[in-house]
């Protein structure tokens, strides 16, 4: 099974063709090729998990390109985490199909619609497949490419069209040092294969200056690509795609291939503790300010999608203070619980015909069982109630940071953990509970929503119990044959501080929210300041605005006007020059037989007498 | 005897006159004159040189015939054309036989 691991990816590429050639004749049935499709490669994905489990790492390569005396080589590849990402994305992605017929089944550009989709299944499931950096990073424009299409799908609303410019420019900046980081690996190393990069480290093929360089490159892609700060601003605007996109590519998938490449990347991390306390300071940075923005937001998909960069940061944090296992087992559970944070607010705004501010809505509990309870369980994963799938992975990363990282990024965890929780149950109780404002009474949606919710709320509770504290099954199951170091492992107090801390910010969400014990502007009231600043997102938008988008605007239009006065001018001077000489000679040619002859004898003993001159006939 | 010299210099006064009158005269008949004037300054350095040249042999007269023969020819064509020219443009005028320009 695991030699035919790379039809997993096909099978979507398959659907993107069909679909492009034939999806106007489909029309909605489109959909049906996409989850065909899909369902082929989660059954695939499925049974070479399985396979794997116990089993011994497949690869296949062929040579693909030799310059000089390197080899570059392509092929797939399937290790522990490689199938446990092929799972991972292919659950998903097939729940985002069956969910997407149901909410996309008005737009009459569905087929294009399902096109996008399976083009980024294909191109993630390839990514994460990849055996070396360059087919990696092949898959890694690709998905960016997806992501761009699929944010501006309705790319008629301005809005929309702004965001996908702003998503591609953005992640383009991290995709320019990761590519810088990939020529400096191989001219260091001389391959981009993983298990060659590694050994090559290893017996040092780089200086330690030259490792801190190229992990430090590698990372800013991935801060790119997982939207960490200061590279973060546009996932939030990525919202303006549709929503079954924002749940599969901005917040289960694409934006965890960060969080992946620093994990493949990983003994080039260990290698040099600078990189490591970069990345380790990057997430816990980004996990702070993008909750703290989330405790104010009001639309429904953007606290999520900033509760995504505070989860992303998490496992940043995690990875960079040797949390190997707990980064990308959040990155696992995180995965499933916020793809299902995502389809809820899909199925809630789709209820509410498209309105997405959680200051107009309430009361849904009642109105929308399923949603509301698939989400609950959802809420209750992120924020860390044990025994669902957050609770485990929180632990073992807040375990891992205090003993890599120290107290000051602890703390930082801790108070993210905290916020994390009341964000989530702000936003749960604003949405689903007290008086509902509308005038369209909603209704549960159908089947082909409500089904994915429950299969993610039925993930979101059991992915945690592949790595408890009483059987760690994942962590041996990511190490076995790598060296990644020793793992840390959460406490019994650790544990309890966790459970504290999610239900502090329950509490307070439910006194602020629910029961109006606590007035809702009760902190807003005493600092304005600060709420105005996390209102206004720290005003990252502007300062970049200010700093970089104006500067160099102004700068392509100073450059415009150098080359149409300055360049434009040359070349004008010298077409005008030749064009003027033309003129005046051209009067010299007036047809006169006679001035010719005069001219041509003129001429001819002028040449004699240079000639008798210079060879001194004359003498 | 005369020495060759005096028959070049007549030779290339001739040939001078011929080309002033070319380069300078409005009427295409005199034009031609020139021409053939250019031409006979020719024969008679050729003439001169097959009687009294260094190595004085028949050749250069038998050339002057040949060119004799072409002048002829010559006048007969340039007149022939002058009258085609002078049909189409109701003019022989040098100066104003300028359409072959740019």
């Amino acid at each position: 099974m695991l030699q035919n691991a790379w039809l997993i990816p096909v099978f979507p590429l398959i659907a993107f063709i069909i679909l492009l050639l034939f999806g106007r004749f489909l029309k909605d049935k489109s959909s049906y090729v996409g989850i065909a499709a899909l369902a082929l490669s989660f059954i695939f994905s499925l049974l070479v998990l399985m396979e794997r489990i116990g089993g011994e790492t497949y690869g296949f390569t062929v040579n693909w390109l030799t310059t000089g005396d390197r080899t570059i080589s392509a092929g797939y590849e399937v290790t522990a985490l490689n199938v446990m990402m092929l799972f991972v994305v292919a659950a998903v992605s097939l729940l985002v199909h069956i969910f997407s017929r149901e909410y996309m089944h008005e737009d009459n550009r569905i087929h294009v619609f399902y096109s996008y989709l399976a083009l980024f299944s294909f191109s993630m499931l390839g990514l994460v497949l990849s055996p070396n950096l360059l087919q990696l990073f092949i898959f890694w424009e690709l998905v960016g490419l997806s992501s761009f299409l699929l944010v501006g799908f309705w790319y008629f609303k301005p809005e929309a069209a702004a965001a996908a410019k702003k998503a591609f420019l953005v992640t383009r900046i991290g995709d320019v040092g990761l590519l810088i980081g990939l020529i400096l690996l191989f001219n260091a190393t001389g391959s981009l294969e993983y298990s060659a990069v590694f050994s090559a480290i290893e017996a040092g093929a780089a200086t330690n200056t030259m490792l801190t360089v190229i992990a430090v490159l590698i990372f800013l892609g991935a801060v790119g690509k997982s939207a960490q700060f200061p590279l973060h601003v546009w996932l939030p605007d990525a919202m303006e795609g549709p929503t079954p996109v924002s749940a599969l590519i901005h917040a289960a998938t694409m934006v965890a291939a960060g969080v992946y490449l620093v994990g493949v990347m990983y003994p080039v991390f260990l290698a040099s503790s600078t990189a490591m306390l970069i990345v380790a300071w990057v997430g816990a940075i980004t996990a702070f300010i993008a909750a703290t923005i989330a405790l104010v937001n009001t639309d429904i998909k953007r606290i999520l999608a900033y509760s995504t960069i505070s989860q992303l940061g998490f496992m940043m944090l995690a990875l960079g203070t040797g949390g190997y296992v707990a980064g990308l087992f959040h990155l696992m559970t995180h995965a499933f619980f916020k793809a299902l944070l995502f389809l809820g607010a899909g199925s809630v705004i789709f209820a509410l015909h498209h309105r997405q501010d959680i200051r107009n809505m309430g009361g849904l509990w009642n109105r929308m069982k399923i949603t509301s309870v698939t989400f609950l369980i959802g809420t209750l994963a992120i924020a860390g109630a044990p025994p669902l799938a957050g609770f485990w992975s929180k632990e073992v990363i807040l375990a891992a940071v205090l003993e890599g990282g120290g107290i000051v990024l602890f703390l930082i965890a801790a108070v993210t953990a905290f916020m994390t929780a009341f964000y989530m149950f702000r936003l749960f109780f604003r949405v689903f509970t007290g008086e509902f404002k509308g005038e369209h009474e909603p209704v549960e949606n159908k089947k082909f929503m409500t089904v994915p919710l429950v299969a993610l709320a039925v993930f979101a509770v059991v992915a945690g119990f592949v790595n408890t504290p009483f059987a760690a099954g994942l962590e041996g199951f990511l190490t076995e044959g790598l060296n990644v170091g020793e793992q840390a492992h959460g406490t019994i107090w650790l544990a309890g501080l966790s459970v504290l801390l999610a239900a502090g910010g329950f509490g307070l969400a439910w006194a602020m929210y629910y029961k109006g014990t606590v007035a809702q502007d009760f902190f807003t009231s005493k600092a304005p300041g600060v709420h105005k600043l996390l209102l206004n997102k720290y005003y990252l938008d502007e300062i970049y605005q200010a700093a970089f988008a104006r500067p160099t605007v102004a700068a392509g239009k100073f450059l415009a006007e150098v080359d149409r006065r300055v360049i434009d001018g040359i070349v004008l001077v010298a077409a005008r020059s030749v064009e003027r000489s033309g003129q005046v000679i051209r009067k010299q040619h007036n047809g006169q037989l006679q001035t010719y002859g005069l001219v041509t004898i003129i001429g001819g003993l002028a040449v004699i007498a240079l000639a008798f001159v210079l060879r001194g006939y004359f003498g | 005897m005369v020495p060759v010299t005096f028959f070049l210099a007549l030779g290339a006064v001739l040939f001078c006159i011929g080309l002033y009158g070319v380069l300078t005269r409005r009427h295409l008949v005199v034009v031609l004159v020139c021409i053939e004037l250019m031409l006979n300054s020719v024969n008679i350095n050729l003439v001169a040189f097959s009687s009294i040249g260094p190595f004085a042999n028949i050749t250069g007269q038998v050339f002057s015939l040949f060119i004799f023969t072409v002048a002829a020819a010559e006048a007969a064509v340039g007149l022939a054309i002058l009258i085609a020219l002078y049909r189409n443009r109701e003019s022989i005028d040098v100066i104003k036989q300028d359409i072959m320009r740019w």
